[in-house]
């Protein structure tokens, strides 16, 4: 794993004091934080608190009415957009997608779609994607690009759970490799990745800023979200012990297929610990839902850490 | 059976065919049917000032059209009023100045449904240079600011974010509108250049696989309708606006018949979801 000096590098980008405000009404205000190269930001919320505001000013698509925006000058980000609807009108597939806003080599299109694990939809339309599928789609454009920074407002919408905790692999990877600033926005309290350096709570303005275990613990965030809330803001840690195979049949950590799972075959773990491991092996030609969700994003698998 | 005039005729429906192609599939992409009408009545208005001020003609229309969608761009950011309200007040409005103010000259005397409905008949050597030259024009723009203006529609603030300037590709889109329609006047008529901009886009929708190669369609399919609106016209002496417009529907028709309908094209036909919201 590469090592970045974190502290003697000069930001990414660096919001100072910004506030935005529209229609007389302070959306977010005196927001201070900054993103170096290696470094997970994550904005953590309410809904209106201004996390996706705050990510737009950090990127310059908002302009603050006040404090200021540093941006490393050439800087090259990835977005990830909360919403995007693309009209069906326009003919567009998952491989068109990739290059919508520059342009790149076929090799770094493939690479980013088997990182996601839909290589298989590179001539789908996006219109006819999943939600999931969709949100892999437009992770995988962001990062074919690339980026200095990766801009991510919520990019787990809409993606099931076990399919959630394999994104979050594939961020984490993603930095590791890269090396690139991640700035992540999430609504769900309940998984923010523990990988994040700095976690900041946003409530229209920062309510309070820190490592997930000290947020979670701070009495701001118990405040704004309660004690429930504080209980399950866990650091994702995860263990699968099957595994889908192409035609349906399941594979078990102990070697044996089953024709289904079921938790009280025996194969299961016991008590369903919850280490760090993946044990599970998908084939390259599995056509199950499973292998689209966790197929390449196992950094353990693929050697890519 | 080819008269000098029909020749003439032929060739600057086919190069303007070709112009807006690409034009009307951001129309339609964008959802901006209604603006580009606005647009277009907008240019009445044009015609009018052009009378008055002793004006170019193209360039008054131009520059009509021009401030019209700038003045929508303006009243969208206050945000009083709906943009659907606001283009239908925009767009009857300037249209019914311009037919007032044509009254009031009494000293001129125009051909008022050539500028409604067209007079491609009467086009000129000078006119088909101006179509061939703006058409020219416009497509060498459009193809230049194709990737910023396909990535702001799509998502105005992924392209900001990613280095575009979707604010700028907006503007550049506007004023080829104006220009098309500026161009576009004399041959389809200002109340039907909208449908020359949108029914071959919406007619190569159905077989294409990429924007690119929808623009591209869009512009062959257009080429044919001005081509078998003008040969009915000349057959049937119909106006050869309308007759241009019913070709393309025709078109349009006969692409959702079932043969010749590839796979990707049927499953564009029953998609009725809009994306991802």
């Amino acid at each position: 794993m590469l090592n970045f000096h974190k502290s003697d590098q000069a930001p990414l980008v660096s919001l100072n004091n910004t506030g935005i405000r529209r229609n007389g009404r302070w959306l977010v205000r005196g927001v201070e934080f900054s993103i170096r190269r290696g470094e997970i930001v994550t904005l953590i919320g309410p809904n209106g608190s201004g996390k996706s505001t705050t990510a737009k000013a950090a990127i310059g698509v908002l302009k603050p009415d006040e404090g200021w925006v540093e941006k490393m000058p050439g800087l090259k980000v990835g977005y990830v957009p909360q919403k995007l609807a693309i009209d069906w009108t326009l003919p567009l597939t998952v491989e068109r997608l990739m290059t919508l806003t520059g342009p790149l080599k076929g090799r770094e299109i493939e690479e980013a779609l088997q990182s996601t694990g839909i290589a298989h939809l590179a001539r789908a339309e996006v219109q006819h994607l999943s939600g999931g599928e969709f949100q892999r789609a437009l992770l995988a454009r962001a990062i074919a690009r690339k980026p200095d920074l990766l801009v991510l407002d919520e990019p787990v919408q809409g993606v099931d759970f076990s399919g959630e905790i394999a994104l979050y692999d594939l961020i984490k990877s993603i930095r590791n490799r890269t090396g690139c600033g991640i700035l992540l926005i999430s609504h769900d309290l309940h998984v923010v990745m523990a990988e994040t350096d700095t976690v900041i709570c946003l409530n229209g303005h920062v309510c309070c800023r820190g490592t997930p275990q000290v947020v979670s613990q701070s009495p701001e965030y118990l405040k704004l979200f309660g004690s429930r809330a504080a209980k399950s803001l866990a650091v994702y840690s995860h263990d699968h012990d099957h595994t889908h195979l192409p035609d349906g049949r399941v594979l078990h950590t102990d070697g044996s297929i089953t024709e289904h799972c079921h938790p009280d075959d025996g194969h299961h773990h016991g008590d369903h610990a919850h280490g760090d491991a993946h044990e599970h092996v998908h084939g390259p030609d599995c056509g199950c839902g499973y292998k689209s969700r966790l197929q390449g994003y196992d950094t353990k698998e693929n050697g890519r850490v | 059976m080819f008269d000098d005039f029909f020749t003439r005729a032929l060739i600057a429906g086919i190069g303007l065919a070709i112009t807006v192609g690409p034009l009307g599939c951001f129309v339609i992409w964008r959802r901006m049917a209604y603006f580009g009408d606005t647009m277009a009545h907008s240019a009445l208005l044009g015609v009018a000032l052009s009378l008055l001020l002793d004006l170019n003609l193209m360039l008054s229309v131009f520059i009509v059209a021009a401030a019209v969608s700038l003045l929508l761009l303006l009243l969208q950011k206050r945000g009083a009023l709906s943009t659907d309200a606001l283009l239908g007040i925009l767009s009857h409005s300037a249209l019914s100045i311009g037919l007032v103010m044509v009254a009031f000259m009494t000293w001129v005397r125009i051909d008022l449904v050539g500028f409604l409905f067209g007079d491609i008949l009467a086009v000129s050597e000078a006119d088909i240079d101006l179509v061939w030259g703006g058409g020219i024009l416009v497509l060498a723009a459009i193809v230049y600011l194709w990737r910023p203006l396909l990535a702001s529609t799509v998502n105005p603030e992924l392209a900001e974010a990613e280095g575009l300037q979707p604010e700028r590709a907006r503007l550049y889109f506007m004023l080829l509108m104006a220009l098309v329609i500026a161009i576009a006047m004399k041959i389809v008529g200002i109340l039907l250049i909208t449908s020359l901009l949108i029914i071959p886009a919406a007619t190569a929708r159905r077989f294409a696989t990429s924007p690119e190669i929808m623009a591209v369609l869009a512009s062959v399919i257009g080429a044919l309708a001005v081509t078998g609106g003008l040969f009915g016209s000349l057959h049937f002496d119909t106006p050869s606006g309308p007759s241009i417009v019913v070709a393309a529907m025709g078109l349009f028709v006969l692409s959702l018949l079932p043969f010749g309908r590839n796979k990707n094209a049927e499953t564009a036909i029953h998609s009725t979801h809009g994306g991802h919201h």
